[in-house]
């Protein structure tokens, strides 16, 4: 297999969901089977994926890129002419998350098939998703910033089309709406950031401006500069992967159909701002990681509280997301890489499978979706009731599954950077996470699945869903055991994730910007090597992860057993009453049912500001500008009056006053031309004498 | 003695002369007219003569003179011509009334 073949595979990767969209798009309403087709091709692009995956991983340890110029743009001032290139680049990153989204995607199809049954805009839905999928695998794709903003906004806009897919319900309509105009908000910042990079190096490939910057050549000769275009690049990311404060979108988006939800808004396009980071990592500066780590280890923390006390499936899975995200992005801040795209992946899998499992319960219940409603379910769905256990175990942090393995990292990393930059209060909110996360995880199982039915009517009528929908879940599940990824199921270090797959880069930053952790003081002779394991970390940085990684496994895992622990004594055992708690600290549980009144201070500031200054501005449209406009013609009128008055009176009266006055001299003048020769003889000699005394001779 | 002085001549001449406008300017009858012109040039001739009496010139005035009694009698004799023909054209020699080429 040539480097040429797999370039053109991924193309096709790329372009075949689009094909697809196409199709269903024009033709979906004469042919209502035609969902069939996508579903179809949705298949082979996954298949085309597993191959480029493994030949990559296999047969090419370097990256592969390829690319055209698309528009040239000569003469432009003071820097002669500009290129700027499409292409794709083709690392491992890249085939792993083309992996991992298309196998989703294909599920999620799958699972639409059963789950979608009967919906008027069927196939819609359908090309909807072939539309998402060719835009997120644009994303993935793309080796510069400027393809990628667009196949960014394209997401955008697929996202929008599919939670506001069912438009009827007006919530369904505002939700869409809102995630859209939320998402614009970080995307600005996105597009600033991009703009800084272009005006310095008048190029969108990522690895050019990187060399650039690796050289030594800054945005205008200042750290400040980019730093600022790290954080605000790194503000795409926070609108896309629902960071504080834009997380309050992707709880919203759960209106959409739950496919979508797992799909979209769990497992891969909200992970696109996740990805954006990692391929920005290597020219983020001290500070802008810093900022980043705070804004994540914020974010997961808001999003665990309020998750603890939602009563509804979907709303306590989004803000788990949320709260994941927040993870990923801390990792990033705080330098472990690999542990943050490690989350990424295991993340996808494990809560696109709760999602979808979420899918069947709601699908069993009749579109019930609140879980006091449920309970004793796990005798009436034993298949959909062991994946969503094992994914919770993932997303606990339990033994033997993926997600301690990610999470355990992560938490490793914060700790060490803790210990190394003496910013403590980052671990200590990560481990306040995870033990939350385990609570709330294990409450929402414990309600939905165990325990006695509390609505008969609807229990009876429950059933396992079919194999279409179960089938994808049980696989998703199946990924979310740590085999997969790593011969040793509690370090992945060794396994062949981390070990071989995807490795930290080396920061091109001035080292002077960098945290000290993240600069190598022999580097050099390890790159030359070909040293596998961690080689842009200083020799601290790797003792310190050893040293942390067995504190944080230990801690991790007893946070977790507390998390499961108290969850088991409120809703299992009934040891402790969580509303009598609640009633004791009413004023933290409104705060946390409330999601922290943060939609309520945005419409009181953003939402109700940008109306009154909307009103504020038509009121100047109307009375100032439409003012001055009417004022300037009523001016123009009246200069217009005047001057048609001199002109009648004053020029006319001159052109009319000269007719008359020659005619007037004429008149008299003609007298004198009597034609009488007579009178002409007098006039002769009077004449003479005339002259005669006026030049007197004598 | 009376001595014969030229403003003598001189006024003689510029009665004759205002004379002679008078009979153009008042006259209807075209002969009358040329009879004004000959009066005028006359006068002419008259002042000529004395210029040439009084002043250092030669025979040169009295020669002017019989040249313009030549030019008087020529003049005299096609304008008589014309007004026969006007007479024929008009019958009438008024001319006030032969005012044909003002239109």
């Amino acid at each position: 297999m040539s480097e040429s073949l797999l370039v053109n595979l991924s193309i096709a990767i790329l372009f075949l969901p689009l094909l697809g969209f196409w199709t269903v798009v024009i033709l979906g309403k004469r042919f209502p089977k035609l969902y069939l087709f996508e579903v179809a091709i949705l298949t082979i692009v996954f298949i085309l994926s597993l191959i480029v995956m493994y030949a990559k991983l296999s047969y090419f340890p370097k990256d592969i890129v390829s690319e055209f110029t698309w528009i040239t743009i000569g003469n432009a001032p003071n820097v002669g002419s500009i290129n700027i290139d499409l292409g794709i680049k083709i690392d491992n990153i890249t085939v792993l998350m083309l992996f991992v989204v298309n196998l989703i995607s294909m599920l999620v199809h799958y699972f639409s098939i059963e789950y979608m049954h009967g919906d008027k805009r069927y196939t819609r839905y359908f090309s909807y998703l072939g539309l998402f999928t060719f835009s997120m695998l644009g994303i993935v794709l793309t080796h510069n910033i400027l393809m990628m903003y667009i196949f960014w906004e394209l997401v955008g806009v697929s996202s929008y089309l599919l939670i506001g897919f069912w438009f009827e319900k007006k919530s369904a309509a505002d939700a869409g709406k809102k995630a859209f105009i939320v998402n614009r908000i970080g995307d600005i910042g996105m597009f600033i950031g991009i703009l800084i990079l272009f005006t310095n190096y008048h190029t969108f490939t990522f690895d050019k401006i990187f060399a650039q910057i690796n050289s030594g050549n800054i945005p205008f000769g200042s750290d400040a500069w980019l730093t600022a275009a790290g954080i605000l690049i790194f503000m795409g990311a926070v609108g896309k992967s629902a960071q504080f404060p834009l997380h309050v979108w992707l709880p919203d988006a759960m209106e959409g159909p739950t496919p979508v939800s797992a799909l979209i808004h769990a497992a891969t396009m909200v992970a696109a701002g996740v990805y954006l980071v990692t391929r920005i990592f290597v020219m983020l500066t001290a500070d802008a990681m810093l900022v980043i780590a705070i804004v994540g280890a914020f974010t997961s923390f808001i999003a665990a509280t309020i998750a603890l006390t939602q009563n509804d499936i979907k709303k306590v899975l989004a803000y788990s997301t949320v709260s994941q995200l927040g993870y990923m992005i801390m990792s990033l801040g705080v330098g472990a890489y690999a542990f943050a795209f490690f989350h990424l992946v295991t993340h996808a899998f494990f809560k696109a499978c709760l999602f979808l499992g979420s899918g069947s319960v709601i699908h069993a219940m009749h579109h019930e979706q609140d879980i006091r409603n449920m309970g004793g379910l796990r005798k009436k769905m034993p298949l959909t009731y062991a994946t969503f256990l094992i994914s919770t175990l993932a997303i606990s942090g339990i033994p033997f599954t993926s997600g301690f393995l990610s999470k355990d990292g992560i938490l490793a990393g914060t700790l060490a950077f803790g210990k190394l930059t003496g910013h403590w209060l980052i671990p200590i909110i990560a481990f306040t996470v995870a033990g939350m996360t385990a609570f709330y995880m294990f409450r929402l199982v414990l309600i939905t699945f165990h325990g006695e039915p509390r609505d008969h009517h609807k229990y009876d009528h429950a059933h396992e869903s079919p194999k279409l929908m179960v089938v994808p879940l049980i696989i998703l599940a199946g990924l979310s055991i740590f085999i997969w990824y790593t011969p040793n199921p509690i370090g992945a270090d060794d396994g062949w994730f981390l070990k071989s797959w995807v490795k930290t880069p080396t920061q091109v930053t001035p080292a002077e910007t960098r945290f000290p952790f993240m600069n190598n003081e022999n580097h050099n002779e390890k790159i030359n090597s070909e040293e596998h394991g961690e080689i842009v970390h200083s020799l601290e940085y790797t003792e310190t992860m050893h040293w942390a990684h067995y504190k944080a496994m230990f801690a991790s895992l007893a946070v977790a057993g507390l998390g499961i622990l108290l969850a088991f004594m409120f809703y299992s055992w009934k040891k402790l009453d969580a509303d009598k708690l609640a009633e004791k600290i009413k004023g933290l549980y409104n705060f946390s049912l409330n999601k922290w009144y943060l939609d309520e201070l945005y419409d009181a500031t953003a939402v109700s500001g940008t109306l009154n200054t909307g009103i504020g501005l038509s009121w100047f449209d109307q009375k100032i500008v439409d003012g001055a406009v009417n004022g300037s013609a009523w001016l123009t009128r009246f200069t217009s009056k005047l001057s048609g008055l001199f002109d009648t009176y004053v020029v006319d009266g001159l052109v009319n006053f000269t007719a008359f006055f020659s005619g007037f001299i004429g008149l008299n003048f003609r007298k004198l031309q009597s034609g009488k020769v007579q009178t002409y003889v007098v006039f002769v000699v009077f004449a003479v004498i005339i002259l005669l005394i006026f030049f007197k001779p004598f | 003695m009376f001595q014969v002085s030229l403003q003598h001549f001189l006024v003689l001449s510029a009665i004759l002369f205002s004379l002679g406008i008078y009979g153009i300017v008042t006259r209807k009858n075209a002969v009358m007219v040329l009879m004004g012109i000959e009066l005028i040039l006359n006068s002419a001739n008259i002042n000529f003569v004395a210029f040439a009496k009084f002043g250092n010139f030669g025979f040169s005035g009295q020669i002017i003179a019989l040249f313009v009694i030549v030019l008087a009698a020529a003049e005299a004799a096609i304008a008589l011509a014309i007004v026969l023909n006007i007479y024929k054209t008009f019958i009438n020699v008024n001319i006030d009334e032969i005012d044909n080429l003002k239109e």
